[in-house]
């Protein structure tokens, strides 16, 4: 049995969204005129404006603690082509630990940046680059990913846009498959919206470098070709699971990506 | 093990083979120098160079755990490093998962110079042999294998405890003769296939 529902998650998440920037704008202002207000006398604030004051001059300029996304559906929903132990270890295991260092590093970041240490800022790059990339590639595969037969890609944005940038989806998915299966050794094979043309391209990335970051293209569809990705299911056999891989894609989720990314440019 | 071996090094040889059809027979090491220059012979090549040194210097445990570093080494390591424990410290520290991103391998080589060792991660198929893969080339004389493939069936994400575990089957006796090789030819240790 599979419970969730597409249209609740997303706007959850939007809700979600919405909430951090509003007030993470806040913050921003309320910020700069406390600090103003700090540069008096601390006893001349009134006590409960001394008290937030506190609370948000302490507050972690990076941003806070990152969690571990629950996926939309049970470990056991994409056999047969991601095995239960496979998503068990990934999510639980790998995913996790990206977010538990992303964290530990972030701490460190906002140390260094609170004592204007610059040299210790640039030292933590490939930390934040790992495992920051670790946790923003993991989340969004979970969510491009569904039970077979949940999704398929209909008739609207995505299809059309894949027929232009393409030539036609099975040539999308040759195109994608060929590049993510060469990948040496760890990486991610994407399909990316690029905001400079209003086109899609694949691109691989090395490692757990993020696209976005790196590129500049929009994320919408992820495959993880690290081997802990597939090795449980299917050995050294990589390009057995990328083909297998097109089964349980959420082109749903892929096709919102593609919908947010050219609303973001307009 | 037998996935390791059939398999992944298996697909190494059969592409280096088809990267150098035609060309004159060589020995796998004599490629490795010039690697970078061509991106089978970095990847494949290096692949199977790898592997090849990989299985050369373990044994069954109850074989391996009779055998020792050398005085010779012994002094060599001390010297390098303080100790044999410090070594380990260093070298698993080099194969955290922080430390080599995604797939590579961890090696203990002597400098170029030939007076010290070293512990170096390489990415991918990437070794201290290949010209403009570290600083100057260096001489391995132990090397582990930190892709997913090669613990993932056995530890699964715990590549510290695999790490750990490893020097349970390093046979000392060939790491020994790796470290005389190296010492006294300034090359590379040659291997089978």
């Amino acid at each position: 049995r599979i419970s969730f529902s597409l249209r609740q998650h997303h706007i959850k998440k939007k809700k979600k969204l919405t909430t951090s920037l509003i007030m993470s704008g806040n913050k921003l202002i309320i910020n700069s005129a406390l600090r103003a207000a700090s540069h008096l006398r601390s006893d001349v604030l009134p006590k409960e404006a001394s008290k937030v004051a506190a609370a948000m001059l302490s507050s972690a300029p990076s941003g806070g603690k990152h969690t571990l996304p629950d996926l939309m559906y049970d470990y056991n929903a994409l056999e047969p082509v991601i095995s239960t132990e496979t998503m068990t270890i990934h999510h639980s295991k790998h995913h996790n630990t990206y977010v538990t260092n992303l964290n530990v590093a972030l701490e460190k970041l906002d140390t260094a940046v609170n004592q204007g240490d610059a040299s210790g800022i640039i030292a933590l790059e490939s930390a934040l680059k790992f495992n920051g990339g670790g946790h923003l590639n993991h989340s969004l595969f979970w969510d491009n990913l569904c039970p077979k037969g949940y999704s398929e890609l209909k008739d609207g944005p995505l299809k059309e846009e894949i027929e232009i940038s393409f030539g036609g989806v099975e040539n999308m998915k040759q195109d994608l498959s060929a590049m993510t299966i060469g990948v040496q050794g760890s990486g991610w094979g994407w399909i990316g919206y690029n905001p400079k043309n209003g086109g899609i391209e694949c691109a691989t990335r090395a490692n757990q470098d993020p696209l976005e970051a790196t590129t500049g293209l929009i994320p919408l569809l992820g495959i993880d070709v690290w081997e802990h990705a597939y090795y449980v299911d299917y050995r050294n056999v990589r390009p057995d699971y990328v083909n297998a891989i097109w089964d349980v894609i959420n082109w749903d989720a892929v096709e919102q990506r593609l919908v947010d990314a050219t609303k973001k440019i307009e | 093990m037998k996935i390791h071996h059939d398999k992944h090094h298996g697909t190494y040889v059969a592409n280096i083979n088809k990267a150098t059809e035609g060309k004159p027979e060589k020995p796998i090491l004599d490629l490795m120098a010039d690697a970078l220059e061509a991106t089978p012979v970095r990847n494949s090549g290096g692949g199977h160079y790898n592997h090849a040194f990989f299985w050369e210097e373990m044994a069954p445990f109850s074989q391996a755990s009779k055998t020792k570093p050398s005085a010779a080494l012994e002094a060599m390591i001390n010297k390098s490093f303080g100790s044999l424990d410090e070594m380990k410290s260093i070298f698993a520290a080099k194969a955290a998962p922080g430390a080599v991103f995604g797939s590579g391998w961890v090696w203990v080589c002597v400098n170029k110079k030939g007076d010290a060792l070293d512990i170096v991660g390489t990415p991918n198929q990437d070794n201290p042999l290949m010209k403009g893969v570290l600083g100057e080339v260096a001489f391995p004389i132990i090397g582990l294998d930190v892709w997913e493939h090669a613990y993932y069936l056995n530890y699964q994400n715990r590549r510290p405890e695999y790490v750990d575990n490893w020097w349970n089957v390093v046979n000392w006796d060939k790491v020994n003769s790796n470290f005389d090789y190296v010492t006294k030819n300034h090359s590379g240790v040659p291997v089978k296939g």
